[in-house]
C-alpha cells in the first residue's frame, strides 16, 4: 500500500479537537453564504444600489447556484480531510453542509421561479417539459430531498445501515448540478470545467479508498 | 479631426437627472407590502402589473449600465470585463478596409470614412439574445448613405463585417472562446434599411471600447450580437457570409438573428425580456416594434430562418 492513513501529522496537530461552538459557526457562515446574495439582491431591487451590477435577479440567481455547487463540494470534502488527518469530529460537518447545500439549492430554484420566470406557470411548465438544463438542474434539487429529510440523527438511527447507500445520491446529485452549471453556459465553459475537475478530484479519491479497502480485504482472506 | 462634433442631444431625449435616480422608485414603493407578502406566490400579485411598469415605456437607460453591462468577448466573457479590459484601449489611427464586390475599395482612415456623412442622433431598443433589453441614444451614420458611397457592384448580395484581431490589445481573444476575427453579416437590403446604422457614439459622447468603439453597426430589429463592434474590414459579397454565433452555435444563433417572440431560444423563452433597471418582465416585440423591417422577410419562413 502507498501510504497509510490518517498520515503522520505532529501529534498536537493530530489530537486537535475545536472548541463545541465551531458548530454555530459554521452554521453562522453557512447562513452568510445565503443571507449575503440574497440581501444584495434585496437591496438592488427595493433599495436602488448596484451591488450585483446592471442585472441583478440574473446575477443572483447564478451567485445562488454556483454557491449550492460549493457548498456539495464542502460536504464531500468532509470524508477526505478525515480520512487525512484522522479528525473524526470532522464527519459531524458533513450533514450540516449538505442540509446548507440544499438551502442554497432552495433559494437558487427560487430566484428563477419568482424572480426570473415571475412565478408564470406556462413559462416554468415548458422550461420543465422541453429545456433539458432546467430538468437536469430540477432533478439534482429533487435528489437533494430525500436526503435532507433523513439528515437528522434520529433518522441517521432509524435507517441504520441503509443510511449511507442512501446518501450516495450526492453523487448523482452533484453530477447533475455540473452538467446543469455546462449547459446554462453560453461558450465560456471555463468556471464549470473548473468545478467538475475538482468534483472528479474528490469522486477519485473515494474510488481509489474503495479500492484499496477491497484489496485489503482480499489480503486479509488470503 | 476624428469625428465632427456630435450635435447636442435635445435635452427633452436624456433622462432628467431625478428620474435616473428614481428609476427603480416604483419598486421601492412595494417593497412594503413585499415584506409583508410571504415570497411565495402572493409575489405575482404584489408587485407593479406588467402593464404598469410598461407604462412609461422606453426610458433611457442609464448611462452606467448602457457602459458595463456589456456582452463584448473580445475583451472577456462577463458583462463587467469589458469596461474593465478596454481600458486604454486607443482607437487612433484606425483604419477600416473596405473590399470585396465594390466600386471603391481602400484602406480607408476613420476620419474618411464617417466625414462624408450627416451624423445623426437615433434612440432605439437594444434587445440582447439572452432576453434582456436596454434603451440606447446612439449617435452615427445611416448604413446606407455608406454604402452608396462606396458604390458596391450589382453582384453583391450581402455586406460582411469584421471586428479588430488583436489579442494584445483585446485579451479576450487570447482563448478560443469564439472563431476570431467576429465576423458578422446582413443582406444587401437589410443593410440598405433606413434603420440600419454605423454607430459612432451614444449619449453624446465618442463611443466607448466596450460599447465598440470606434465604429459598430447598429440594426435594432435585430438580437444585440448581430451587430459587429471595433469595425475593421467591410466586405462586400455574393455569397451569404458565416457569422460568429453561427459558426459557435448552429442551431441557438441564426444568420437573421431578427427578434421574434414566437421563436424561442432552444434554452430560454424569447416571447419576454427584462429591461436593464425594470423589476418585471415585458413582452418582447416583433422586430423589436420595429414593424416597417417586416417587408424585407415577406414570404420567408422565420421560424427556420432564425
Amino acid at each position: 500500500m502507498p501510504f497509510t492513513l490518517p498520515l503522520a501529522l505532529p501529534a498536537k496537530v493530530a489530537a486537535f479537537q475545536p472548541p463545541k461552538w465551531t458548530r454555530w459557526l459554521v452554521h453562522a457562515g453557512c447562513a452568510l453564504v445565503v443571507l449575503v446574495p440574497v440581501g444584495a439582491l434585496a437591496s438592488d431591487l427595493f433599495g436602488g444600489t448596484r451591488l450585483l451590477g446592471s442585472n441583478p435577479i440574473k446575477e443572483g440567481e447564478h451567485i445562488l447556484g454556483e454557491w449550492t455547487l460549493r457548498m456539495l463540494m464542502f460536504t464531500l470534502l468532509v470524508t477526505p480531510i478525515r480520512q487525512l488527518t484522522g479528525w473524526n469530529w470532522l464527519q459531524k460537518y458533513r450533514r450540516i453542509f449538505g442540509v446548507w447545500a440544499f438551502v442554497i439549492g432552495c433559494t437558487h430554484l427560487l430566484a428563477w421561479a419568482g424572480l426570473d420566470v415571475e412565478f408564470d406557470w406556462a413559462d416554468i411548465q415548458k422550461d420543465l417539459t422541453k429545456r433539458w438544463y432546467i430538468m437536469i438542474g430540477m432533478a439534482g434539487w429533487l435528489l437533494m430531498v430525500p436526503l435532507v429529510v433523513t439528515s437528522t440523527s434520529g433518522m441517521v438511527k432509524r435507517l441504520g445501515k441503509k443510511w449511507v447507500p442512501l446518501h450516495r445520491l450526492i453523487y448523482p446529485t452533484v453530477v447533475l448540478g455540473c452538467i446543469h452549471f455546462f449547459m446554462a453556459l453560453k461558450k465560456d465553459y471555463e468556471d464549470a470545467i473548473i468545478f467538475t475537475a475538482l468534483f472528479a478530484v474528490l469522486f477519485a479519491w473515494r474510488i481509489y479508498m474503495s479500492v484499496r479497502k477491497r484489496a485489503a480485504a482480499r489480503a486479509v482472506a488470503a | 479631426m476624428l469625428i465632427r462634433s456630435t450635435p447636442d442631444i435635445p435635452s427633452s431625449e436624456i433622462t432628467p437627472e431625478a428620474a435616473y435616480l428614481n428609476r427603480r422608485d416604483f419598486l421601492g414603493r412595494s417593497a412594503g407590502a413585499l415584506a409583508a407578502a410571504s415570497i411565495g406566490g402572493a409575489l405575482g400579485a404584489v408587485l407593479p402589473s406588467r402593464a404598469s411598469a410598461q407604462g412609461d415605456d422606453d426610458k433611457l437607460t442609464p448611462y452606467e449600465d448602457v457602459t458595463t453591462y456589456n456582452n463584448f468577448y473580445e475583451f472577456g466573457t462577463d458583462k463587467a470585463d469589458p469596461a474593465e479590459t478596454s481600458k486604454g484601449f486607443k482607437t487612433k489611427p484606425w483604419t477600416v478596409k473596405v473590399d470585396g464586390l465594390v466600386k471603391r475599395p481602400a484602406d480607408y482612415q476613420l476620419e474618411e470614412f464617417i466625414k462624408p456623412h450627416k451624423l445623426e442622433d437615433r434612440t432605439y431598443r437594444h434587445r440582447c439574445v439572452e432576453a434582456w433589453s436596454m434603451v440606447i441614444p446612439w449617435q452615427g451614420i445611416p448604413m446606407a448613405s455608406v454604402i452608396k458611397a462606396l458604390e458596391p457592384l450589382p453582384s453583391a448580395k450581402f455586406v460582411q463585417f469584421q471586428t479588430l484581431f488583436d489579442p494584445s490589445r483585446m485579451p479576450g481573444q487570447q482563448r478560443p472562446v469564439l472563431q476570431w476575427p467576429y465576423t458578422e453579416g446582413l443582406r444587401m437590403d437589410e443593410a440598405m434599411h433606413p434603420l440600419a446604422m454605423f454607430g459612432t457614439g451614444l449619449y453624446g459622447k465618442t463611443l466607448l471600447p466596450q460599447n465598440g468603439a470606434p465604429l459598430r453597426t447598429i440594426t435594432p430589429w435585430k438580437y444585440g450580437f448581430k451587430a459587429t463592434k471595433s469595425i475593421v474590414r467591410i466586405t462586400f459579397t455574393d455569397k451569404m457570409p458565416r457569422t460568429a454565433w453561427n459558426i459557435a452555435a448552429p442551431n441557438e444563433y441564426g444568420f437573421y438573428a431578427n427578434v421574434n417572440p414566437e421563436v424561442d431560444h432552444p434554452r430560454w423563452t424569447q416571447a419576454k425580456e427584462r429591461r436593464i433597471g425594470e423589476f418585471r418582465r415585458r413582452a418582447t416585440l416583433m422586430f423589436n416594434g420595429y414593424p416597417q423591417v417586416a417587408s424585407l422577410y415577406s414570404g420567408l419562413d422565420l421560424r427556420t430562418n432564425y
